[in-house]
């Protein structure tokens, strides 16, 4: 990997564009024939993008930028979460990334099992997780979690002929469906959606176009540098304005109208969409990525019996309870308005799974210092 | 809003050595409970500042002592043996004491450790002494089991005598935050070495003695120098946190203005590091009177080790003991590293 690489994608940070693009929005809101206006995004890096460049502070007033159900760790379900923990309490070896560890189950998370002693170990890709399973003679349970973009990864492997020992435990979940969900919430009102430039490279911007039909709302997609994220977000004013809902491709450098086609191929040839649980939010009609019956050698639900019985002789922990991850990713509360944020939840011990994640809500907000209104900072003396 | 208080836990963990809120708080809890007080015109453990001064009558004694365990132990741009000189010789510096007497070095030292990596890294430690114009006086040797120690520590403690002590806690609204050059460069050169990344860079630490650069700023600037402190782990954050929270000012830092080498940039973005919270071996943070500011600014600037220096920052009545990042279109507050994210640099 060469440093430069890195360093060429800066040029998505330049300040003076970003001032113009700024300046931009305040006036496309100004126009607005009512205030405020929220819109949201579906995705937990333009909540990491918009709290590390600021940009919090620079929207204007009348302007709500909602954070929608954007990180697939966090909408992970507790019974999904229950099944790996009970898969490693029975002794079997489970592979998963480092963030899903953490997520609270019903009365238990992997790290707890982890520390009881269950074979539990961190990958950072589906491919280390099938090299565990070569290096091992027992059976390795890769627990999937992630949107359409690293379902293809684990699908690519599936095709690929793993070893025999190799299963999947699917949390793959699908962005669409759920946009879906939340626009027809009454409590979001919300008038336009910043859609993911990564997710939207494999999928194509087609695939927003039924949706923006149905439900009379814009679909913007944007990329993740300052820019894209400000660009994306004048091109979503300027729909909402005009009154004529549309998809529009603010990341064209990634990403086209009908996306990567071979990857959808494959996508599909592996998993089927199912309705199931995301966690906080709702049932999601075809939310749910599960393998299909010819990959059902590598379904690890239908290899083992996975006995969920032994986790209920466990008290559920109380502060759960409390816990308002399912509204913050909803879009109906913020952080600040959860009473544990920053108290008893906090990245070293995160109550909820919007403080585990990198993607989280909560733990982004902790790490840049939450939502302070920034912008009638004072300089000079007094 | 307040930042939370915070409790030293059960068990020291890693994030109590990275330099930020938790050490600070195991310090004040742990460590300074009934030491370190010099009277009334010195400054003891308790100030919790980069050294102690100790009033003399005439003038201060100032005394300062750092344990170095940065793996590798030879790194790009230095090794183990000249950061330990040049972080005793710097810490001195930060207190306003920039001619420094003598320094000990102790060495631990692992049953094993080759002869011949031990006096290149002394070669090291003669020549950065030479440089920084001073020497070792007396020292102490320690050899450890196999595996009971990670290669070689380094302990080194520093005296110099000065007349007039800068502590890191003067500053008041209005004052200017300088630096003296590209901030992140040693933590993220030592980052980049890790094996798993195979990152292809140039990125050299910046490891020096900076003790002449500070006299030069000190001469022109007198006592509109108000704080000083070297951004050594967590820092450039770490550093202001610390000099706002003590003194009782809020911090604006204008993200444009801060001096960075295109490859720490790239670097930092490639592993996800902030160079704003990696360490800097070689530079230094001068809070200064708005009016000095310039000229203290030009007289960093004809060092040869501070060419890159800029003004890079104001202090507020706002939001005492944080500090707000401007990015040139929005801002937020700067956080701390915490945890134990990072590698052993120091």
């Amino acid at each position: 990997m060469k440093a430069a690489d890195a360093f060429e994608q800066l040029k998505f940070r330049d300040p003076e564009r970003a001032r113009g693009l700024r300046d931009a929005l305040h006036r496309l809101v100004q126009r607005a024939d009512h205030a405020p206006v929220s819109v949201m995004h579906v995705c937990g890096s333009h909540e990491q993008a918009i709290a590390k460049f600021g940009l919090r502070a620079a929207f204007p007033d009348e302007l709500q930028v909602i954070m929608g159900p954007g990180c697939p760790v966090c909408v992970t379900d507790v019974p999904e979460v229950d099944e790996a923990v009970a898969l490693a309490k029975q002794g079997v070896r489970i592979a998963s990334y480092g963030d899903m560890l953490r997520v609270p189950g019903t009365s238990q998370s992997l790290a707890d099992a982890k520390a009881e002693g269950a074979k539990v170990d961190v990958v950072y890709s589906v491919t280390q997780a099938v090299e565990l399973a070569r290096d091992h003679d027992e059976d390795i349970v890769f627990f999937a979690s992630g949107f359409e973009t690293t379902a293809v990864a684990t699908a690519a492997i599936l095709v690929d002929d793993p070893p025999d020992n190799f299963s999947v435990l699917s949390a793959h979940k699908y962005i669409p469906p759920v946009m879906e969900i939340v626009a027809e919430m009454p409590q979001t009102k919300i008038e336009g959606f910043l859609a993911a430039g990564h997710a939207a490279t494999i999928t194509g911007s087609a695939v927003f176009e039924k949706f923006v039909e149905r439900h009379e709302v814009p679909v913007v997609i944007a990329g993740f540098e300052p820019l894209d994220v400000l660009a994306g977000l004048v091109k979503l004013l300027e729909a909402i304005n005009s009154g004529v809902p549309r998809v529009e491709n603010a990341f064209p450098r990634c990403v086209t109208r009908d996306g990567n086609i071979q990857a959808q191929k494959l996508l599909w040839r592996v998993f089927r969409p199912t309705g199931g649980r995301w966690r906080g939010i709702a049932h999601v009609p075809n939310g749910n990525l599960r393998l299909r019956d010819e990959f059902a050698r590598y379904d690890t639900r239908k290899r083992f019996t996975i006995d969920l019985s032994s986790l209920w002789s466990y008290a559920p922990p109380k502060l759960v309870q409390q816990c308002q991850c399912g509204d913050i990713m909803a879009g109906i509360a913020s952080p600040s308005e959860c009473q544990l944020f920053g108290k008893e939840c906090t990245p070293d011990s995160p109550v909820g799974a919007c403080m585990v994640s990198a993607e989280g809500t909560c733990k982004i907000w902790h790490q840049y210092g939450g939502r302070p209104d920034l912008r009638s900072m004072k300089r000079g003396a007094a | 809003m307040t930042r939370n208080v915070r409790f030293v836990e059960d068990r020291i963990t890693l994030k109590y050595g990275t330099g930020g809120g938790a050490m600070r708080a195991l310090i004040e809890q742990v460590f300074a409970r009934g030491l370190g007080e010099i009277g009334r015109d010195g400054i003891g453990l308790s100030a919790m500042d980069d050294g102690a001064a100790i009033w003399l009558g005439d003038q201060y004694l100032v005394i300062t002592t750092d344990s170095h365990v940065v793996q590798p132990i030879v790194f790009p741009g230095g090794d183990i043996g000249r950061l330990a000189v040049c972080g005793t010789v710097n810490d001195l510096a930060m207190m306003g004491a920039t001619e420094p007497l003598a320094l000990t070095c102790a060495a631990i030292i692992e049953d094993g450790f080759a002869r011949d990596d031990l006096k290149r890294i002394w070669d090291s430690i003669r020549a950065t002494c030479e440089e920084a114009g001073t020497t070792i006086v007396t020292g102490d040797t320690k050899v450890m089991g196999h595996g009971e120690i990670d290669g070689l520590v380094l302990n080194t403690t520093g005296v110099a005598l000065t007349k007039r002590v800068v502590s890191d806690a003067g500053l008041r609204p209005g004052d200017r935050i300088l630096v003296t050059g590209t901030m992140g460069d040693h933590g993220l050169a030592i980052m980049a070495t890790r094996n798993e990344l195979a990152l292809e860079t140039k990125l050299e630490s910046d490891v020096a003695p900076i003790h002449t650069l500070v006299h030069r700023a000190l001469e022109v600037g007198g006592d509109a120098v108000v704080a000083l402190k070297d951004p050594t782990r967590g820092g450039l954050s770490s550093a202001l946190h610390e000099m706002a929270e003590k003194s009782g000012v809020g911090i604006i830092l204008d993200e444009p203005a801060i001096p960075l080498r295109d490859e720490a940039r790239a670097v930092g973005e490639l592993l996800g590091i902030d160079p704003l919270v990696a360490a800097n071996e070689g530079k230094a943070v001068f809070g200064v009177r708005p009016e000095a500011a310039a000229s203290v600014l030009d007289a960093i600037r004809s060092h040869p080790l501070g060419r890159n220096a800029a003004i890079v920052g104001e202090c507020v009545t706002d939001r005492p003991g944080f500090v707000v990042l401007d990015t040139g279109f929005g801002s937020r507050l700067l956080a701390e590293a915490e945890g134990e994210l990072l590698p052993r640099i120091c």
